[in-house]
Protein backbone atom coordinates (compact mmCIF):
# COMPACT_ATOMS: atom_id res chain seq x y z
CA UNK A 1 0.00 0.00 0.00
CA UNK A 2 0.92 3.24 -0.68
CA UNK A 3 2.17 5.44 2.04
CA UNK A 4 3.93 9.02 3.43
CA UNK A 5 6.98 7.38 2.85
CA UNK A 6 6.50 5.73 -0.36
CA UNK A 7 8.01 8.08 -2.59
CA UNK A 8 11.60 10.15 -2.46
CA UNK A 9 9.74 13.05 -5.02
CA UNK A 10 9.70 16.24 -2.57
CA UNK A 11 6.08 16.99 -3.71
CA UNK A 12 4.57 13.30 -2.58
CA UNK A 13 4.43 14.20 0.94
CA UNK A 14 1.95 17.25 0.02
CA UNK A 15 -0.18 15.41 -2.19
CA UNK A 16 -0.40 12.82 0.94
CA UNK A 17 -1.41 16.04 2.32
CA UNK A 18 -3.91 17.23 0.16
CA UNK A 19 -5.53 13.57 0.05
CA UNK A 20 -5.60 12.40 3.82
CA UNK A 21 -5.61 16.00 5.03
CA UNK A 22 -7.54 18.77 2.99
CA UNK A 23 -9.81 16.36 1.21
CA UNK A 24 -10.84 14.00 4.19
CA UNK A 25 -12.18 17.67 5.64
CA UNK A 26 -13.20 19.31 3.29
CA UNK A 27 -15.85 17.21 2.09
CA UNK A 28 -17.67 17.19 5.28
CA UNK A 29 -17.59 20.99 5.09
CA UNK A 30 -19.05 20.87 1.49
CA UNK A 31 -21.70 18.66 2.74
CA UNK A 32 -22.75 20.75 5.67
CA UNK A 33 -22.93 23.44 3.14
CA UNK A 34 -25.65 22.15 0.97
CA UNK A 35 -27.17 20.80 4.09
CA UNK A 36 -27.20 23.56 5.90
CA UNK A 37 -28.81 25.39 2.38
CA UNK A 38 -32.15 23.46 3.19
CA UNK A 39 -32.65 23.89 7.04
CA UNK A 40 -34.61 26.43 8.53
CA UNK A 41 -33.30 28.68 11.19
CA UNK A 42 -35.67 27.84 14.59
CA UNK A 43 -36.60 24.72 13.25
CA UNK A 44 -36.74 21.10 14.67
CA UNK A 45 -33.88 19.77 12.08
CA UNK A 46 -31.32 22.60 13.23
CA UNK A 47 -31.42 21.79 16.75
CA UNK A 48 -31.19 18.31 16.32
CA UNK A 49 -28.31 19.00 13.86
CA UNK A 50 -26.93 21.38 16.24
CA UNK A 51 -27.52 18.88 19.29
CA UNK A 52 -25.09 15.80 17.50
CA UNK A 53 -22.74 18.74 16.63
CA UNK A 54 -22.23 19.97 20.38
CA UNK A 55 -22.20 16.13 21.49
CA UNK A 56 -19.50 15.55 18.49
CA UNK A 57 -17.97 18.27 19.92
CA UNK A 58 -17.94 17.19 23.63
CA UNK A 59 -16.42 13.96 22.87
CA UNK A 60 -13.61 15.54 21.01
CA UNK A 61 -13.07 17.37 24.50
CA UNK A 62 -13.50 14.12 26.35
CA UNK A 63 -11.25 12.19 24.41
CA UNK A 64 -8.25 15.34 24.11
CA UNK A 65 -8.47 15.28 28.44
CA UNK A 66 -8.78 11.47 28.82
CA UNK A 67 -6.48 10.03 26.01
CA UNK A 68 -3.80 13.16 24.98
CA UNK A 69 -1.57 13.41 22.62
CA UNK A 70 1.82 14.74 22.93
CA UNK A 71 3.46 16.29 26.61
CA UNK A 72 -0.05 16.11 27.96
CA UNK A 73 0.27 12.04 28.17
CA UNK A 74 3.16 12.81 30.25
CA UNK A 75 0.61 14.10 33.18
CA UNK A 76 -1.51 11.76 35.20
CA UNK A 77 -5.08 11.81 34.44
CA UNK A 78 -5.77 12.26 37.89
CA UNK A 79 -4.39 15.56 37.54
CA UNK A 80 -6.05 16.43 34.21
CA UNK A 81 -9.82 15.86 35.59
CA UNK A 82 -9.26 17.53 38.64
CA UNK A 83 -7.91 20.50 36.66
CA UNK A 84 -10.83 20.45 34.31
CA UNK A 85 -13.42 19.84 36.72
CA UNK A 86 -12.51 22.72 39.13
CA UNK A 87 -12.09 24.82 36.06
CA UNK A 88 -15.23 24.32 34.74
CA UNK A 89 -16.92 24.72 38.07
CA UNK A 90 -15.03 27.93 38.42
CA UNK A 91 -16.13 28.77 34.82
CA UNK A 92 -19.78 28.39 36.38
CA UNK A 93 -19.60 30.04 39.62
CA UNK A 94 -17.68 33.29 38.03
CA UNK A 95 -20.73 34.23 35.89
CA UNK A 96 -19.49 31.83 33.01
CA UNK A 97 -15.85 33.88 32.21
CA UNK A 98 -14.20 31.49 29.96
CA UNK A 99 -11.12 33.00 30.80
CA UNK A 100 -11.43 32.02 34.86
CA UNK A 101 -12.26 28.93 34.15
CA UNK A 102 -8.98 28.33 32.00
CA UNK A 103 -7.04 30.25 34.72
CA UNK A 104 -8.03 27.89 37.25
CA UNK A 105 -7.75 24.59 35.00
CA UNK A 106 -4.10 25.55 33.60
CA UNK A 107 -2.91 26.53 37.27
CA UNK A 108 -3.89 23.53 38.55
CA UNK A 109 -2.52 21.08 35.97
CA UNK A 110 0.80 23.27 36.63
CA UNK A 111 0.70 23.13 40.25
CA UNK A 112 -0.43 19.02 39.78
CA UNK A 113 2.66 18.78 37.42
CA UNK A 114 5.19 19.98 40.39
CA UNK A 115 3.64 18.13 42.91
CA UNK A 116 3.89 14.54 41.54
CA UNK A 117 7.45 15.39 40.48
CA UNK A 118 8.05 16.32 43.89
CA UNK A 119 6.22 13.22 44.64
CA UNK A 120 8.41 10.94 42.50
CA UNK A 121 11.11 12.69 43.80
CA UNK A 122 10.68 12.16 47.34
CA UNK A 123 10.11 8.40 46.19
CA UNK B 1 -28.84 53.55 4.51
CA UNK B 2 -28.84 52.07 1.19
CA UNK B 3 -25.22 54.54 0.07
CA UNK B 4 -23.68 52.97 3.09
CA UNK B 5 -24.40 49.33 2.23
CA UNK B 6 -21.39 49.18 0.18
CA UNK B 7 -19.06 50.62 2.78
CA UNK B 8 -20.72 48.31 6.10
CA UNK B 9 -19.56 44.99 4.03
CA UNK B 10 -16.21 45.91 4.13
CA UNK B 11 -16.88 47.62 7.78
CA UNK B 12 -18.13 44.10 9.12
CA UNK B 13 -15.45 42.12 7.39
CA UNK B 14 -12.77 44.12 9.44
CA UNK B 15 -14.80 44.05 12.27
CA UNK B 16 -14.71 39.94 11.78
CA UNK B 17 -10.80 40.45 11.29
CA UNK B 18 -10.44 42.44 14.14
CA UNK B 19 -11.47 39.39 16.21
CA UNK B 20 -7.96 37.74 15.72
CA UNK B 21 -7.20 40.03 19.22
CA UNK B 22 -10.15 37.85 20.89
CA UNK B 23 -9.75 35.60 23.55
CA UNK B 24 -10.77 32.24 20.92
CA UNK B 25 -8.36 33.49 18.24
CA UNK B 26 -5.57 33.91 21.05
CA UNK B 27 -6.25 30.88 22.89
CA UNK B 28 -6.46 28.65 18.94
CA UNK B 29 -3.18 30.39 18.52
CA UNK B 30 -1.58 29.17 21.53
CA UNK B 31 -3.02 25.60 20.96
CA UNK B 32 -0.82 25.75 17.35
CA UNK B 33 2.42 26.56 19.25
CA UNK B 34 1.21 22.97 20.92
CA UNK B 35 0.65 21.60 17.62
CA UNK B 36 3.80 23.03 15.86
CA UNK B 37 5.95 21.32 18.70
CA UNK B 38 4.19 17.85 18.23
CA UNK B 39 4.77 18.55 14.09
CA UNK B 40 8.43 19.36 14.98
CA UNK B 41 8.89 16.40 17.31
CA UNK B 42 7.10 13.65 14.65
CA UNK B 43 9.82 15.08 12.24
CA UNK B 44 7.37 16.83 9.98
CA UNK B 45 9.43 19.49 8.34
CA UNK B 46 8.69 23.02 8.03
CA UNK B 47 7.15 23.44 4.57
CA UNK B 48 4.53 20.36 5.26
CA UNK B 49 4.06 21.48 8.95
CA UNK B 50 2.69 25.37 7.07
CA UNK B 51 0.65 23.50 4.40
CA UNK B 52 -1.38 21.58 6.56
CA UNK B 53 -2.27 24.70 8.23
CA UNK B 54 -4.00 26.41 5.52
CA UNK B 55 -5.56 22.88 4.17
CA UNK B 56 -6.89 21.01 7.03
CA UNK B 57 -7.47 24.06 9.70
CA UNK B 58 -9.15 21.64 12.02
CA UNK B 59 -6.63 21.47 15.11
CA UNK B 60 -7.84 17.47 15.73
CA UNK B 61 -8.03 16.42 11.87
CA UNK B 62 -3.96 17.77 11.83
CA UNK B 63 -3.06 15.87 15.11
CA UNK B 64 -4.31 12.63 13.33
CA UNK B 65 -2.83 13.41 10.08
CA UNK B 66 0.50 13.53 11.73
CA UNK B 67 -0.30 10.76 14.07
CA UNK B 68 -1.14 8.29 10.82
CA UNK B 69 2.27 9.27 9.25
CA UNK B 70 4.36 8.25 12.37
CA UNK B 71 2.51 4.97 12.58
CA UNK B 72 3.43 4.73 8.91
CA UNK B 73 0.03 3.48 7.59
CA UNK B 74 -1.44 3.51 4.18
CA UNK B 75 -2.62 6.65 2.40
CA UNK B 76 -6.44 5.14 2.50
CA UNK B 77 -5.75 4.36 5.88
CA UNK B 78 -4.59 7.53 6.63
CA UNK B 79 -7.70 9.45 4.62
CA UNK B 80 -10.23 7.32 6.91
CA UNK B 81 -8.55 7.73 9.62
CA UNK B 82 -9.02 11.67 9.40
CA UNK B 83 -12.05 11.46 7.19
CA UNK B 84 -14.21 9.54 10.19
CA UNK B 85 -12.62 12.36 12.70
CA UNK B 86 -13.77 15.23 10.70
CA UNK B 87 -17.71 13.90 10.04
CA UNK B 88 -18.18 16.31 12.93
CA UNK B 89 -17.15 19.40 10.96
CA UNK B 90 -20.70 18.53 8.79
CA UNK B 91 -23.01 19.71 11.25
CA UNK B 92 -21.28 22.46 12.63
CA UNK B 93 -21.28 23.60 9.26
CA UNK B 94 -24.92 23.10 8.87
CA UNK B 95 -26.02 24.21 11.95
CA UNK B 96 -23.42 27.59 11.41
CA UNK B 97 -24.52 28.24 7.69
CA UNK B 98 -28.55 29.14 8.86
CA UNK B 99 -27.08 31.20 10.84
CA UNK B 100 -24.89 33.47 8.27
CA UNK B 101 -26.71 33.04 4.88
CA UNK B 102 -29.17 35.07 3.46
CA UNK B 103 -31.80 34.26 0.66
CA UNK B 104 -28.93 35.82 -1.93
CA UNK B 105 -26.09 34.35 -0.44
CA UNK B 106 -24.37 32.22 -3.31
CA UNK B 107 -23.99 28.84 -2.37
CA UNK B 108 -20.59 28.64 -4.31
CA UNK B 109 -19.16 31.25 -1.73
CA UNK B 110 -20.18 29.31 1.52
CA UNK B 111 -18.64 26.54 -0.28
CA UNK B 112 -15.45 28.61 -0.65
CA UNK B 113 -16.02 29.92 3.07
CA UNK B 114 -16.79 26.64 4.47
CA UNK B 115 -12.92 25.96 4.42
CA UNK B 116 -12.15 28.16 7.11
CA UNK B 117 -14.53 26.77 9.63
CA UNK B 118 -13.55 24.54 12.50
CA UNK B 119 -14.47 24.76 16.05
CA UNK B 120 -13.10 27.95 17.37
CA UNK B 121 -14.65 29.52 13.89
CA UNK B 122 -17.66 27.82 14.94
CA UNK B 123 -17.67 28.88 18.16
CA UNK B 124 -16.69 32.31 17.53
CA UNK B 125 -19.02 33.42 15.52
CA UNK B 126 -22.10 31.39 17.15
CA UNK B 127 -21.48 33.69 20.24
CA UNK B 128 -21.20 37.04 17.70
CA UNK B 129 -23.54 36.29 15.15
CA UNK B 130 -26.34 37.98 16.90
CA UNK B 131 -25.15 41.30 16.97
CA UNK B 132 -24.46 41.32 13.24
CA UNK B 133 -26.99 42.39 10.45
CA UNK B 134 -27.91 39.19 8.64
CA UNK B 135 -26.66 41.09 5.35
CA UNK B 136 -22.95 41.10 6.72
CA UNK B 137 -22.76 38.27 9.01
CA UNK B 138 -21.18 36.60 6.26
CA UNK B 139 -18.46 39.81 5.72
CA UNK B 140 -17.99 38.95 9.51
CA UNK B 141 -17.74 35.61 9.08
CA UNK B 142 -14.85 35.93 6.12
CA UNK B 143 -12.91 38.54 7.84
CA UNK B 144 -12.35 36.37 10.97
CA UNK B 145 -12.20 33.35 9.17
CA UNK B 146 -9.96 34.32 6.79
CA UNK B 147 -7.71 36.36 8.97
CA UNK B 148 -7.21 33.92 11.69
CA UNK B 149 -6.24 31.44 9.07
CA UNK B 150 -3.91 33.09 7.63
CA UNK B 151 -2.27 34.20 11.22
CA UNK B 152 -2.36 30.63 11.99
CA UNK B 153 0.04 29.75 9.00
CA UNK B 154 1.94 32.68 9.45
CA UNK B 155 2.80 31.44 13.22
CA UNK B 156 3.67 27.69 12.36
CA UNK B 157 6.28 29.31 9.68
CA UNK B 158 7.90 31.65 12.12
CA UNK B 159 7.52 29.40 15.43
CA UNK B 160 8.82 26.10 13.75
CA UNK B 161 12.58 26.62 14.13
CA UNK B 162 12.26 27.39 17.96
CA UNK B 163 9.16 25.31 19.61
CA UNK B 164 11.58 22.54 19.96
CA UNK B 165 13.42 23.96 22.98
CA UNK B 166 9.49 24.52 24.57
CA UNK B 167 9.45 23.11 28.11
CA UNK B 168 8.25 20.24 28.81
CA UNK B 169 5.40 21.63 31.17
CA UNK B 170 4.43 24.60 29.07
CA UNK B 171 3.82 22.08 25.92
CA UNK B 172 1.36 19.93 28.21
CA UNK B 173 -0.26 23.31 29.50
CA UNK B 174 -0.51 24.01 25.75
CA UNK B 175 -2.36 21.01 24.71
CA UNK B 176 -4.62 20.76 27.93
CA UNK B 177 -5.38 24.60 26.81
CA UNK B 178 -7.52 23.36 24.11
CA UNK B 179 -10.15 20.85 25.52
CA UNK B 180 -10.37 23.37 28.43
CA UNK B 181 -11.20 25.99 26.51
CA UNK B 182 -13.43 24.63 24.31
CA UNK B 183 -15.36 23.12 27.20
CA UNK B 184 -16.10 26.57 28.42
CA UNK B 185 -16.73 28.41 25.30
CA UNK B 186 -19.12 25.50 24.08
CA UNK B 187 -21.04 25.83 27.54
CA UNK B 188 -21.23 29.76 27.23
CA UNK B 189 -22.49 29.88 23.55
CA UNK B 190 -24.84 27.66 23.75
CA UNK B 191 -28.13 28.96 23.76
CA UNK B 192 -30.80 25.77 24.01
CA UNK B 193 -31.24 23.51 26.71
CA UNK B 194 -30.45 20.63 24.27
CA UNK B 195 -27.28 22.08 23.40
CA UNK B 196 -26.51 21.55 27.47
CA UNK B 197 -27.95 18.25 27.82
CA UNK B 198 -25.94 17.21 24.25
CA UNK B 199 -22.73 18.56 26.15
CA UNK B 200 -23.44 16.42 28.83
CA UNK B 201 -23.99 13.08 26.92
CA UNK B 202 -21.72 13.63 24.71
CA UNK B 203 -18.46 14.33 27.56
CA UNK B 204 -19.81 11.10 28.52
CA UNK B 205 -20.20 8.93 25.87
CA UNK B 206 -17.27 9.68 24.11
CA UNK B 207 -15.13 7.59 26.36
CA UNK B 208 -17.54 5.09 26.88
CA UNK B 209 -17.68 4.52 22.60
CA UNK B 210 -14.02 4.88 23.06
CA UNK B 211 -14.04 1.33 24.67
CA UNK B 212 -16.54 -0.39 22.47
CA UNK B 213 -15.61 0.98 19.00
CA UNK B 214 -12.78 3.27 19.28
CA UNK B 215 -12.20 3.98 15.15
CA UNK B 216 -15.91 5.56 15.32
CA UNK B 217 -16.02 6.78 19.10
CA UNK B 218 -16.72 10.58 18.39
CA UNK B 219 -18.99 9.85 15.44
CA UNK B 220 -21.21 6.94 17.61
CA UNK B 221 -21.16 9.84 20.52
CA UNK B 222 -22.13 12.53 18.47
CA UNK B 223 -25.38 10.99 16.48
CA UNK B 224 -26.43 8.81 20.14
CA UNK B 225 -25.90 11.86 21.98
CA UNK B 226 -26.64 14.18 19.89
CA UNK B 227 -30.60 12.23 19.32
CA UNK B 228 -30.55 11.45 22.31
CA UNK B 229 -30.10 15.10 23.83
CA UNK B 230 -32.76 16.49 21.16
CA UNK B 231 -35.78 13.83 22.36
CA UNK B 232 -35.17 14.72 26.38
CA UNK B 233 -35.43 18.30 24.95
CA UNK B 234 -38.56 17.87 23.17
CA UNK B 235 -40.13 15.80 26.34
CA UNK B 236 -39.07 18.47 28.82
CA UNK B 237 -40.90 20.97 26.63
CA UNK B 238 -44.05 19.07 25.94
CA UNK B 239 -44.00 17.85 30.20
CA UNK B 240 -43.84 22.02 30.79
CA UNK B 241 -46.96 22.79 28.45
CA UNK B 242 -48.86 20.24 29.84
Amino acid sequence: MISYQSFEAWWWPYVFIAIAGWLATDIWRWLGVLVGNRLKQDSAALTWVRSVATALLAAVIAKLILYPVGELRNVPVEVRLVAVSVGFAAFLIFGKRIWVGIAVALGLLVAGQFLTSALIAAG
Amino acid sequence: MSISSGQSGAFWFLKGARGIASLPAIILMSAFVGFCGFAVEAGVPLGEAVFMTGMIWALPAKVLLVGSILAGVSLPAAFITVALSSIRLMPMVAALIPEIRTEKTPTWLLLLLSHFIAITAYVFTMERIRDVPREHRVSFFAGFGMTVTTANIILVAVIYSTVANLPAMVAGALFFLTPVYFLTSIWASTRDRAGHIAMVVGLALGPLFHQVAPEFDILYAGLVGGTLAFVIDRFWKSGARS
